[in-house]
């Protein structure tokens, strides 16, 4: 009873919407780097937001259905197909016993996810299904490998559910993200607070879910400060001794003592979770206000989402 | 003190920016009232140094504070009333861990160095390091890695100029004033004293982790 991994892909983690209150042990949240798409395609399946998911880079695993399996893509399209048949990304579909997915070309974005109704059957710890690979726990405690058997639930799914386009629309290879000055965004000079806000910065080699090395124009501070250790988060912007800056995503360490220049918005986080290297970036800053606004907005779409699931079900029920 | 949001869904309590007892003790007591007495919305609270950052969920706590504009404003107001709550208290002593540490050829990658620094030897370098008690002022970088303190000036020798690629499991190192313990093999780039055989993080143990934010330890010869 369950999904056979034949090929692991470069990088496929088990992963749910994060382990909080481990933060003080050094312990980070992980979970996957674009929570509209898990939580979105959880909601088309009725499971729980945050059920265990496949977070998938490309190239993409290969994994066959031990079982008849209700299961849905979201995130980054990677042009799934089940049997050689395409699978609508962003959607439910069926896959019969002993058919077997395979992911044919990245077209857009960086994450793809496999998500199955009832969610992946793995045992959490500290409350979570992420896996932290740092401390080879959570999880599988470790990327897949061949030969992996994912545990899960036979299922079946009568009416196929469609999301619509609102929970994707913002995925580009070059966005602009919203931020919120942090802590020495007051620090920058004229000069670079210019630059920051008007310069394109592109995402190095080095960019992974631990966090993603920007390369443009030097930014410096009016002085140089050095600051004792403190907590970062899942979207901090800290400026390194080089210049260059970093954006910590999904596996960044609990505290650090760059300057911190800002955070981008949580409603902006899914868009950056989908770059990779060699995407551009841009930042433009807004006020608590609208980054909360921006977040209600996106929980009142996904609440009209679970509305319409339910819905559905019921007229077929 | 000063407040400032990282992110939407945090807010960092910098009560200054420096390695001090009188810091610490505020960041923790702070980080302990809300981890007791969470608001709704709360999710976390993370002490570090001198300052600790509380997490929450925005649009929780903004539905719970209709008379505020915005729920970082909310829970700023929040932290400014438990910051004058916590102020009087005295930190509850905390019973002093003892960590068994391991010095010979094997485990201490840098004593010499060490020796250089302080112009001392090695026996004298390990009786001034084992002769304090340190504090943990934070935990953080890897999962149950304690930055403790102070190391005495006459050992509290720099970081390594090239990190290591890999420094083992278990190895104790000191940077500058700070000690500290690896509990995983890792990349770092702390000068290596020894080695304790305790394990500082295990995951299938409930806690992870064998000490907290505010503990007292004493390293003794294993």
């Amino acid at each position: 009873m369950s999904l056979i991994v034949r090929k692991p892909g470069i990088l496929t983690t088990v992963q749910d919407l994060g382990r909080f209150g481990s933060r003080r042990f050094g312990i980070n949240p992980n979970g996957t780097m674009d929570k509209a798409a898990v939580r979105a395609i959880n909601v088309a399946l009725g499971n729980d937001e945050n059920a265990a998911v496949l977070e998938m880079h490309f190239p993409a695993p290969e994994i066959e259905f031990d079982l008849e399996t209700a299961f849905g893509i979201s995130g980054a399209d990677f042009g799934a197909e089940l049997d050689g048949g395409p699978i609508r990304n962003w959607s439910t579909a069926q896959a019969p016993k002993g058919t077997v997915l395979k992911f044919r070309k990245k077209a857009l974005g960086s994450r793809a996810y496999l998500a199955v109704r009832n969610g992946l059957d793995i045992e959490p710890w500290l409350g979570s299904r992420s896996t932290n690979l740092l401390a080879n726990a959570g999880g599988f405690g470790r990327q897949l490998a061949a030969g992996d058997v994912v545990q899960c639930r036979e299922s079946r799914i009568d009416s196929p559910i469609s999301i619509g386009p609102s929970f994707s629309a913002g995925y580009t290879a070059v966005p602009a993200l919203r931020i919120l000055p942090s802590g020495e965004y007051g620090l920058l000079t004229a000069l670079s607070e210019q630059v920051f806000l008007s310069e394109r910065f592109t995402l190095t080699n080095d960019s992974n879910r631990m966090g993603f090395r920007l390369k443009g124009p030097e930014l410096h501070l009016v002085e140089n400060k050095t600051l004792v250790s403190s907590a970062a988060s899942f979207g901090t912007i800290q400026l390194l001794p080089d210049g260059q800056m970093i954006i910590l995503m999904a596996d960044h360490q609990t505290a650090g003592g760059y300057p911190r220049i800002g955070n981008i918005i949580s409603a902006d986080l899914p868009i950056a979770g989908q770059l990779g290297p060699g995407d551009r970036v841009t930042f433009k800053v807004v006020s608590v206000m609208e980054a909360e606004n921006a977040l209600a907005e996106f929980e009142r779409e996904l609440s009209f989402l679970k509305m319409g699931v339910r819905l559905k079900r019921d007229v077929h029920a | 003190m000063r407040i400032f949001p990282l992110g939407d869904n945090a807010v960092t309590v910098e009560f200054g920016n420096e390695i001090s007892l009188e810091l610490n003790r505020k960041a923790i007591a702070l980080s302990e009232h809300f981890e007791s007495n969470p608001f709704p919305g709360f999710i976390e609270s993370v002490p570090a140094y001198s300052s600790t950052t509380i997490f929450f969920e925005p649009v929780k706590v903004r539905d719970a504070h209709i008379g505020c504009r915005t729920a970082c404003e909310a829970v700023s107001l929040i932290v400014e009333t438990a910051s004058a709550e916590i102020r009087d208290k005295v930190e509850t002593d905390r019973a002093t861990v003892e960590i068994p540490v391991i010095f010979n050829s094997a485990a201490s990658l840098d004593l010499d160095e060490v020796c250089k620094f302080a112009g001392l030897d090695a026996d004298a370098v390990v009786y001034t390091f084992l002769k304090r008690i340190y504090r943990v002022f934070m935990i953080g970088f890897l999962p149950g890695f304690a930055y403790m303190g102070e190391v005495d000036d006459r050992i509290a020798i720099a970081r390594k100029q090239s990190p290591r690629l890999k420094v083992p499991a278990g190895s104790v190192g000191i940077a500058g004033k700070q000690t500290g313990i690896y509990p995983l093999e890792s990349p770092g780039g702390w000068q290596i004293l020894g080695r304790t055989e305790l394990k500082m993080f295990d995951p299938n143990s409930d806690p992870s982790c064998p000490l907290r934010p505010g503990d007292r330890v004493k390293f003794v010869r294993a």
